[in-house]
């Protein structure tokens, strides 16, 4: 098993603390399946000389870090290869922080280790896919916000405070990880929404997680009316707990299109 | 965040996304730091045929980094040329920005850098 990255620096009073669906990311990426799935799709000996344009790996939602930073540390195993460009973004700007440094520590790790890593382009403080030029992203993550709830918390103002946070804003900030509306789902939808513009043409792929009262089932039925070139499937699951917790993580993507002739006559 | 990143970013105002002036977005009063990374051709050859070397120029122009050629150069290129080599490991690889802003072609926002992270929230009348 691949190591977890540690996060002893993170505050969890305001960034969500790695929990049981960050794990199941991490166990999910990294089984013998997805790692098939991954090497294959972002062979890197594409041409004779072994050269193909190196994979953008996005988290949307990092959090303390622990997703982006294992597959950051662990690119050449997981991907096949060590030129892997990592990136992260969250709404909270000290889960941004956080990230960066977890990152770090990751990667001086591998290195101590004489190990590779991927290349970190750093963290932005954003929402969702609102800043990304479309076709940009090979691999995109996301653990949402997927708790049902009344109602969605409000977006961070645009203005970073200084000095201390209250524990309301800090309850504010825990909250934006964890709240999501409507069956859980008002953040994904939107994230769902902007995934095919979002996601390259040719090697596009994401990996969302999903719990039980998010209606999985739907949520898949509705990717697959994308069209023809789309798929979906349920890669990972929490299945022993049960519970109105149960977690799953989909995988979207899109069929490689010189492909597409051979699997569709 | 890394110089190359600009590349993947535009400005997260719904309306200029589809005007070609708000990309790349414009870094303007940049402090920039430098890593050390070892030379590592392999990236700098994956990184190559994904950037978009017009934007690429018009980032360096304005960050006031030696001007590169008016297009991408080939792995061969590069394998011969070991300057033009360490001056794309220097700009793609090494440099980050760590305080400033970038500013949208089209609207006119500043988006702020701090500490080396971008901040792409927009203010209540741009959302």
């Amino acid at each position: 098993m691949l190591p977890t990255p540690s996060t002893d620096h993170v505050n969890f009073e305001r960034i969500y603390e790695p929990a049981e669906d960050s794990y199941l990311l991490l166990d999910t990426l990294s089984s013998e399946s997805e790692k098939g799935f991954l090497h294959e799709r972002f062979d890197a000996t594409e041409d004779a000389r072994g050269n193909s344009p190196s994979p953008l790996v996005l988290e949307i939602g990092t959090g303390s870090g622990v997703v982006i930073s294992f597959l950051h540390a662990n690119s050449e195993v997981i991907f096949g290869r060590a030129d892997v460009l990592t990136a992260g973004l969250d709404i909270n700007s000290y889960a941004c922080e956080a990230t960066e440094k977890t990152v770090d520590v990751a990667e001086k790790i591998q290195a101590q280790d004489g190990k590779s890593h991927g290349f970190y382009l750093g963290n932005t403080l954003g929402d969702l896919c609102s800043a990304l030029r479309p076709g940009m992203v090979d691999v995109l993550i996301f653990n949402p916000p997927y708790v049902p709830t009344p109602s969605l918390p409000v977006l961070p103002n645009f203005e970073q405070r200084a000095g201390e946070l209250s524990y309301e804003d800090e309850s504010h900030l825990l909250a934006l990880s964890y709240a999501g509306g409507a069956d859980g789902m008002e953040t994904t939808d939107r994230l769902l929404d902007a995934l095919p513009e979002v996601l390259g043409d040719d090697r596009g792929c994401a990996y969302v997680l999903l719990c039980a009262q998010n209606k999985p089932e739907k949520v898949k039925e509705r990717i697959r009316k994308w069209g023809s070139g789309w798929h979906v499937e349920t890669v990972g699951t929490s299945g022993k707990k049960g519970g109105w917790e149960k977690l799953q993580i989909i995988r979207i993507w899109r069929s490689i299109p010189h492909n597409t002739n051979n699997e569709e006559p | 965040m890394k110089v190359l990143t600009l590349n993947f970013l535009t400005c997260a105002v719904k309306a200029c996304k589809s005007t070609s002036t708000s990309f790349p977005l414009h870094p303007k009063d940049c402090e920039m730091v430098s890593d050390t990374i070892e030379p590592n051709p392999k990236l700098l050859y994956n990184i190559l045929p994904r950037v978009n070397w017009t934007a690429l120029l018009t980032t360096v122009a304005e960050l006031g980094f030696p001007e590169l050629p008016p297009n991408p150069p080939t792995i061969e290129e590069l394998q011969a040329d070991e300057k033009m080599t360490q001056e794309l490991h220097t700009l793609l690889l090494e440099t980050q920005i760590s305080e400033g802003c970038l500013v949208c072609g089209n609207c006119g926002h500043a988006y702020a850098i701090k500490e080396g992270i971008a901040n792409f929230l927009l203010p209540n009348h741009l959302v």
